[in-house]
Order: C-alpha cells, then sequence, then structure tokens
C-alpha cells in the first residue's frame, strides 16, 4: 500500500482545560461529600426541633420523652433491652434461613417441574398478600410452642421475595447459553448448577435483601401477636409492656434498637450482595466515565 | 478445488423443518460438508440458514429426512459461534474456555494445557484471568472462537458471528480465522448475510432462498488460501462477488 502518500499530523501537546468537565467533577465531589455529611445535618436539626418542641412546651416525658431522656434510658435499661433484642434477632436470622432454605428451595422445584410450578405458585402468592397480622393468631392456636409459632410468622413474611425473585433469575437464563450447554450434553445438573444457580445469583440476593426486613418485621408483628410475656420475651413485648406501664422512653429506646437492627441487617446484605457480585454483575460495577 | 478429494463429514438428506402449517422454514434442502470444508450458508433473513445450523448442531430435530453423520458426533464434536458471544459473564475468560470439558467432567488442571493453547491461538493469553465485561466485543468474540475450538471439535458451526461487530474489527477477526483455520485445519459452516464476508472466508457457498428455505446454488470459490488484505482488493475477489449477489438477487426474487 502506498502509505507514503499519507501524512499523519502528531497531536499538540498542549493541555486544554475543559470547563465543563472541571465543573462536572466539582459537582462529582460535592455529591461524594455530600452522601454522608447532608444525613447528619438533617439528623442533628431534627434531634434539636425534638429537643426545643419539648423544652418549650414542657411535654411531660409519659407523653413525649426528650431525646436526651430516651438515650438515658437506653443507656440504663441496656441489660434488659439487650436481653429482648438478642430474642428478636434470634427468630429474625432464623426466619431469614429458613426463608433462604425453603425459597430457594421451592424455586429450585419450580424450575425443574412447569407443573409443580403451575400448581403450587398461586398458593404461595395467596399466603403472601394475606395481612400477617391477620394469620398469626391463628397461627398461635394451633402452634403449641412459641418460638415455632414466631419463626413460622416471620418465615411467611419474608420466604416470598426469596422465591419469587429466585424463580425469576433461574428462568432468566441466556437462552443461547442453553443452547451451548445442551450441545456439549450438559444433563440437569449441570445446567442447574453451572448455568441456572449464576445467572440467578443477582436476583436471589435483590430478594434476600427484601427478605432480611420483612423477617424482622415478620418477627416484632407476631410477638405483638403472641403477647405473652415472661422470660424469652423480644423487643416487641418489651415495647408492648412499657406502653402498659406508659414507660414512654423505654419504648422509644426499644423503637430506636428495632431500627438499628433493621439497618444493620440490610447494611450486612448489602455487602454480601457486593461481594459476590462486584466482579462481574452490572449491578455492583462502578458506572466508567 | 475438488471437495471430492476430502472425506464426507456429514450430510443433510431432503432436510425439512415445519414450524406450523404456514411456516415452512426449511424444504428439502440438500448439503454435503466434508472434512476441511469452510461453506457460508448465504441468504436473506428468514431463509432458513439459521434452523440448518440448529438442526447441524442437533438443538432442534428435523421435521423429515435427516443428518447425516460419517463421523461421531457426541460431546465436544460440534464447537459453536453465536453472533453474541455467549460467555459466562461471573467467571473469567480461562474458566469460560474450560467450560466444554467441564460439562464433560473434567478438571480444570487435567485441560490447563488446551485451554492454554486455545487462547494463544485467538491471541488471548495474556487475559486468561480478565472477566468478559472488562474485554471489547471482539475480544469477546475470540473467546467464544477460543471456547469453540479448545476440544478440537469435527465441525465448528458459526452464526453471524461477526455481525454484531464493528467493520474494523470484523475485517481483523476474518483474518484471524482464516489464519487459524491454516494452523488447525478445521471444518467451519459459517452462516452470514453478508457477500463479502461470505466470498472472502469461505470455499464454497450455499445460496439459500426463502419460503421454503433452501439451497438454490451452490458456488465454489476457487481462491487459494492463504488469502491476505490483498485478496480483498483484487479482481478476482470482485468478479467472485458479483457472482454472489446475482445468486443472491436470484434467490430473493425465487
Amino acid at each position: 500500500m502506498a502509505s507514503t502518500d499519507i501524512k499523519v499530523d502528531s497531536p499538540s501537546t498542549n493541555k486544554v482545560v475543559d470547563k465543563n468537565e472541571l465543573l462536572k467533577k466539582r459537582k462529582e465531589r460535592n455529591i461524594r461529600i455530600g452522601k454522608w455529611v447532608m444525613p447528619i445535618i438533617v439528623f442533628m436539626i431534627t434531634i434539636y426541633l425534638w429537643y426545643w418542641i419539648v423544652q418549650v412546651n414542657s411535654i411531660p416525658h409519659y407523653i413525649l420523652p426528650g431525646p436526651f431522656l430516651v438515650v438515658t434510658t437506653l443507656i440504663q435499661d441496656l441489660q434488659i433491652l439487650l436481653s429482648a433484642l438478642q430474642i428478636t434477632i434470634q427468630i429474625t436470622l432464623m426466619a431469614l434461613a429458613v426463608a433462604v432454605i425453603g425459597g430457594v428451595g421451592l424455586a429450585i422445584l419450580f424450575t425443574q417441574s412447569k407443573f409443580f410450578e403451575i400448581s403450587f405458585f398461586p398458593y404461595a402468592v395467596i399466603l403472601q398478600v394475606t395481612p400477617i397480622i391477620s394469620i398469626a393468631p391463628l397461627i398461635f392456636i394451633y402452634v403449641d410452642n412459641r418460638t415455632v409459632g414466631l419463626l413460622l410468622c416471620a418465615w411467611i413474611v419474608a420466604f416470598f421475595p426469596i422465591l419469587s425473585n429466585t424463580t425469576l433469575g433461574l428462568n432468566s437464563v441466556d437462552h443461547n447459553l442453553k443452547d451451548l450447554f445442551k450441545i456439549y450434553g450438559a444433563n440437569r445438573w449441570q445446567k442447574l448448577l453451572h448455568l441456572q444457580i449464576p445467572s440467578a445469583l443477582p436476583y436471589f440476593l435483590g430478594g434476600l435483601r427484601i427478605a432480611g426486613g420483612l423477617a424482622l418485621i415478620g418477627a416484632v408483628v407476631a410477638e405483638y401477636v403472641a403477647g405473652t410475656g415472661g422470660i424469652g420475651s423480644g423487643l416487641a413485648y418489651t415495647i408492648l409492656e412499657a406502653g402498659y406501664r406508659l414507660n414512654i422512653p423505654r419504648m422509644f429506646a426499644a423503637l430506636l434498637l428495632i431500627a438499628g437492627t433493621g439497618v444493620f441487617i440490610f447494611a450486612i446484605l448489602s455487602f454480601l450482595s457486593h461481594l459476590l457480585l462486584h466482579k462481574w454483575h452490572e449491578s455492583a460495577l462502578q458506572k466508567e466515565n | 478445488m475438488n471437495n471430492n478429494s476430502r472425506p464426507l463429514l456429514l450430510e443433510l438428506k431432503k432436510v425439512g423443518k415445519t414450524f406450523s402449517e404456514d411456516i415452512v422454514a426449511l424444504r428439502d434442502m440438500e448439503l454435503k460438508i466434508h472434512s476441511g470444508d469452510f461453506i457460508s450458508l448465504l441468504g436473506p433473513s428468514g431463509c432458513g440458514k439459521s434452523t440448518a445450523l440448529r438442526i447441524i448442531a442437533g438443538l432442534t430435530e428435523p421435521t423429515v429426512g435427516d443428518v447425516d453423520w460419517k463421523v461421531n458426533h457426541g460431546s465436544g464434536a460440534i464447537g459453536v459461534v453465536f453472533q453474541e458471544a455467549t460467555l459466562l459473564p461471573w467467571t473469567t475468560v480461562e474458566k469460560n474456555v474450560w467450560l466444554p470439558f467441564r460439562l464433560q467432567n473434567k478438571s480444570f488442571k487435567e485441560k490447563k494445557d488446551e485451554i492454554e493453547r486455545s487462547l494463544e491461538l485467538v491471541g488471548l493469553k495474556d487475559f486468561t484471568k480478565s472477566y468478559p465485561r472488562e474485554l471489547s466485543g471482539g475480544m469477546k468474540m475470540r473467546v467464544a472462537i477460543a471456547r469453540a475450538l479448545v476440544t478440537d471439535p469435527e465441525v465448528i458451526l458459526m452464526d453471524e458471528p461477526f455481525a454484531a461487530l464493528d467493520e474494523i474489527t470484523r475485517f481483523k477477526l476474518n483474518n484471524d480465522l482464516l489464519a487459524l483455520r491454516e494452523t488447525l485445519g478445521c471444518t467451519i459452516i459459517f452462516v452470514t448475510h453478508s457477500v463479502f464476508e461470505s466470498v472472502f472466508l469461505s470455499d464454497r457457498i450455499a445460496v439459500m432462498a426463502t419460503r421454503p428455505g433452501r439451497v438454490i446454488q451452490e458456488l465454489d470459490v476457487d481462491e487459494p488460501y492463504p488469502r491476505g488484505e490483498s485478496f480483498r482488493t483484487s479482481s478476482s475477489y470482485g468478479v467472485i462477488c458479483r457472482k454472489t449477489s446475482d445468486a443472491l438477487k436470484l434467490a430473493m426474487e425465487n
């Protein structure tokens, strides 16, 4: 080829600053910092307003305790609250574990047999859409063991997002990959293990994050319904009992712990999701450019 | 080139595929594939060329007729490359190339040499530990080709493998595919809707017509390999492209 006819200009080495790009960079940096700073500012303002309203109107502490009283109560009653929290977390985690086993197990059965899926999926939906608060009293009539009853309630609430997401994931396999597996003579088990389960992983983890919060809600609601106190009762019962005694600061302290637990579960599950997906899945990748 | 000098690999005998009463994808398709052939199935969309490929791959059964294999065609005898690279996104390049062996229950260690060689052939030996998302479209396609080669198959089926790539990448991959074939002497059945690509690559072109899909003409491309960039600009290339275009036009009027 007559490459001698083509002349290539060498690029200029002068640095050129693009104003728009600079502006964009500054905005990104502000958002990065603001993501942490702004919620903290909002939090401090809210706490101050709360304090201020209680002070100015001299609201009695059995109606609305101030923020400092709540924190003091939290510290004073820490032993009672922590042992109750432990029970609630135990129920939540056990329910979540059973939801994962049940949800994933059912989802795998569903994908192995279409007939099984069309027979049972409607009942999974019915179980999900019926409010747990209306089923729970019945459960506590028929189930003698309190822990089993609580577990059952929490499980009913938590398992559906795992089931439906995992089923969706197992069925969302790239059809070319399915063909490829068929050409190489993969059996049902190999297809499940090497293709369907990895494909379903991001969907499953999305379901798991929702289920984590729901398991906590299920555990708390079930405990409200179960209502019996004594040794081995969780945070929901602590709130009920404190309510009867007009111990409002303790109600707030228990509420704080429940909310904190929910956030903690979500954070842990998000981190797990990041660990498993960050190398390959779109959802976990940093946006480029 | 005289195909009859090579042993027959497989033969489509009066193959027909009917999806429903109105949709006849293929009718009476006859095709002989000899060992070492590079044959292109060329035709307008809807002529059943992909269906023919799927029947050869064993993904669909023909409604009538049969595919007569002269060699063993069990797992690993057929390599496939689709229009998309179709890689497992959750694992590395080398583990993707391992897949055909993995499905035969052969360990990665046991097959490490074959996997490395295959990746070297497609020019990706520095990217064995990369994830598919880190690669460009052309590189992903190279991984797919490496995966198809790794079992040393009797035949490689390619279903418009480079159609989604830009022209510069496509030309480069065309050249590299021919070089690979020189090295390995493999048999390739290549589905395409590009006249230029089919002429550049193959030694035989089966032009297909629609409704019902069938082979209406087979053209030999009597140009010696290796074919390089100079073939793309040669006069004989132009002549064969013209001839092929005319056959295709006929197929579409038919």
